[in-house]
């Protein structure tokens, strides 16, 4: 059986539509992310399959309960970390999960334990007396998901649980997310805007923009639809873009060696290529030839963020956080 | 799926903000230090008896009679010191004092004076008032009028046999300003438990994101709404007593330990708070901008807290104003305390307003739950 299945389900707000026509479904234990950037639609739809919102039109059922007809059948088999950092400051992280508890109706005799263990299950044990006040966002993080697990659920919905968070932080938190999924066969459904995150994490990807499913699949295969294994990117110092002379000098790329797809974005040149090393190769005898001075040339191998691309015509905005490059300008120097 | 209502989770409601509650002293000190401030500054403010007053003397007799009048002029000046005299030339010069505000009344006795008193020709004496001031000009005229009945006294009784006496039976002793406002500091205390705790908590918790981390669980609209008014009635129970208690020490409250009073007392703050916070919670139910609570906090004041009887009595209210204090919960809470900090009632001085007072409750409840939002 299917964890969630979602059919055409769409939100309008006025005459915004902020979901349109989403389907998609996600099998029992699996890890499955919503991809998008701001404004994509991801909360949107994380609170119509939560039940926070009503659907415009279109249907859904999680855990086998329908999200319409059946809301409290669908709170009771899912935890739900939303967005925003929601538990009470002014209470200690014990306190917090121990009235969920209450509110999930789980057995008075196994709350205390549970609560230990889920707090120990995500290293806040030494600090589960203290006001959440107090933490870091990693830490309020790290406890969010212990109170979204306290009545064992089958499946968990977490929206963007690493956003705002350091790099160590946010690790911790993706291998707190596995060991979980490893450990209770847990069905996850996560929103991120990070293309690393998606990777390393989830099974499958579905790209989302402007509300619309854009690409479903898993991260390898998703990079393979893209034409091209490697891409290319370079600029040049002497060369003003939107000239003439740079529009010749985009058309004489196109001809490159191995060349699938030539894009250009402030400045940049984005070459997806079948073999990066005979492309850049032979991008750097022409630029010597007409005298063009190359500033910066990288190789690197597809990731999600030239899937993104792909997709939707556009880079995501953090593009900063799918870590570093290759340089081998020098190389070729 | 069950229907009904899980008491289980309208505690974890109230656990909830009970521990937020306790955790942070603001809100107990915000709705004790305000009405303790009010009650002493508005008690002795308004409670005194008004004194030295300046009054100018117009004397154009200088005969017998008006140095009789001056006389008892003089002995009111040093005895009950309503108002001292100073002695002006000319009404025109007096006049002027009194609109410049110099002094707050003019006694004018005319050339004649003593004349027509010896003749028994009418003799008048001319009273002029500052007027602007209610509270001043009521007691100067009240003074004055006694001194003209003393002056005419030997007069009437010997000219009627026998004078109509009108005696007037005080059924309790005399109640000090302070005593009287007593039970407007609680009920305001009250008020401002729900203010801050049922109406700012409330909506800054909702702007802060905190309510959906709840509406993800399968509590149930009820739930919620009882949950979080048993709080909110819990905490105006807890400030309305300690009002009460120190209250009634400052105002002078005699036999305020009486373990029946006390449990009267009781039963007053816990209806009063229950109605208090169910009206916030109804006025709240739909708000999400956090500045909507703090905005109107002073209307809702001026508009429960004035028309209620606790600082005026209602019988002086136009209708429109009588019609808000039908309709206000502070009234009945007001009624019932008045009536057992000044006069020890029994249970028959309270049921109707504790009827009342429940009656607000489950109505504005009920609303309340009717109209809140599961979704957002
Ligand atoms: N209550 C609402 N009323 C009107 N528009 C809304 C409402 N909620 C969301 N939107 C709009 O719907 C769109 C999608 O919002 P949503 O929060 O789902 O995006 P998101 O993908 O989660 O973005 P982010 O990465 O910033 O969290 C946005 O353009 C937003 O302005
Ligand atoms: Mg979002």
């Amino acid at each position: 059986m299917n964890a969630i299945e979602v059919h055409k389900l769409t939100k309008r707000f006025g005459d915004f539509t902020a979901v349109n026509e989403v389907s998609f479904t996600v099998a029992e234990g699996e890890i499955f992310g919503l991809l998008g950037p701001n404004g994509a639609g991801k909360t949107t739809l994380i609170r119509m399959l939560t039940t926070l919102t009503p659907p415009t039109s279109g249907a859904a059922r999680v855990g086998g309960h329908d999200i319409v007809h059946d809301a409290d059948g669908v709170r009771h088999a899912i935890g739900v970390i939303p967005q925003a950092l929601t538990s009470d400051p002014e209470l200690t992280a014990r306190e917090n999960v121990l009235i969920h508890a209450k509110l999930y109706g789980v057995e008075k005799s196994r709350r205390a334990s549970l609560t230990t263990e889920l707090l120990a299950a995500v290293d806040l044990e030494s600090f589960s007396n203290q006001l959440v006040r107090t933490f870091s966002g990693g830490m309020r993080r790290r406890l969010e998901i212990a109170r979204g697990l306290v009545h064992s659920p089958r499946i968990l919905f977490l929206d963007e649980p690493t956003t705002g968070l350091d790099p160590v932080s946010r690790t911790n938190v993706w291998e707190m997310i596995d060991r979980l999924q490893k450990r209770s066969g847990l069905t996850i459904l996560l929103t991120t805007h990070y293309m690393d995150e998606a990777d390393k994490l989830c099974e499958r990807i579905a790209i989302v923009d402007h509300g619309k499913l854009v690409a479903l699949d898993t991260p390898a295969r998703l990079k393979d639809s893209i034409p091209g294994a490697d891409v290319v990117e370079a600029e040049f110092a002497n060369l003003p873009s939107g000239t003439p002379a740079w529009r010749e000098w985009l058309e004489q790329l196109r001809q490159l060696p191995q060349a699938a797809q030539v894009s250009e974005q402030d400045g940049s040149v984005h070459i997806t290529s079948h073999s990066g090393p005979e492309t850049v190769a032979a991008l750097m005898d022409r630029a010597r030839a007409r005298g063009i001075s190359v500033k910066r040339v990288t190789v690197q191998g597809t990731t999600l963020d030239d899937v993104f691309l792909h997709y939707t015509g556009r880079q995501l905005r953090d593009a900063l956080q799918a870590g570093p490059r290759l340089d081998v300008t020098h190389l070729y120097k | 799926m069950d229907i009904g209502i899980n008491l289980e989770r309208i505690g974890a409601i109230l656990e909830r903000d009970m521990r937020k509650f306790f955790r942070s002293p603001a809100l107990m000190v915000s709705s004790m230090v305000f009405p303790l401030m009010q009650l002493i500054v508005l008690g002795y403010a308004f409670g005194g008896k008004i004194k030295n007053i300046h009054v100018a003397l117009v004397d154009e007799d200088r005969g017998a009679e008006s140095r009789t009048l001056r006389e008892n002029l003089k002995s009111i000046e040093a005895g009950p010191k309503t108002f001292y005299v100073s002695d002006y030339s000319s009404v025109p010069d007096a006049v002027t004092d009194l609109r410049a505000g110099f002094v707050r009344a003019v006694i004018h006795i005319p050339h004649d004076y003593s004349r027509r008193v010896l003749q028994h020709d009418r003799p008048r004496i001319a009273f002029i008032e500052d007027n602007t001031d209610n509270f001043v000009t009521s007691q100067l005229y009240e003074r004055v009028q006694q001194l003209a009945a003393s002056l005419n006294a030997p007069l009437i009784a010997g000219r009627l046999p026998a004078a109509i006496d009108m005696q007037v039976v005080e059924v309790y002793p005399y109640i000090e300003y302070i005593k009287y406002l007593l039970s407007g500091s609680i009920a305001m205390s009250i008020f401002i438990v729900a203010m801050i705790g049922g109406g700012i908590v409330f909506i800054d918790d909702k702007a802060r994101g905190l309510h959906e981390g709840y509406l993800v669980t399968p509590i149930r609209k009820a739930e919620l709404v009882l949950g979080l008014n048993l709080a909110g009635a819990l905490k105006g129970v807890m400030a309305g007593l300690t009002i009460t208690l120190i209250g009634g020490l400052i105002a002078g409250i005699d036999r305020l330990w009486e373990p029946l009073r006390l449990f009267y007392l009781l039963l007053v703050l816990s209806a009063a708070s229950l109605a208090m916070i169910s009206f916030m919670f109804l006025v709240m139910v739909r708000v999400t901008d956090p500045l909507v609570p703090r905005a109107i906090f002073g209307v809702l004041n001026t508009l429960l807290f004035f028309p209620s009887g606790a600082i005026y009595p209602s019988e002086g209210f136009p209708v429109w104003l009588k019609w808000i204090s039908v309709v206000d919960p502070f009234t009945y809470a007001v009624h019932a305390l008045k009536n057992l900090l000044l006069k020890n009632t029994g249970f028959e001085g309270i049921y109707f307003d504790v009827f009342v007072l429940l009656g607000f409750s489950v109505l504005l409840m009920s609303a309340c739950i009717a109209l809140f939002q599961r979704q957002i």
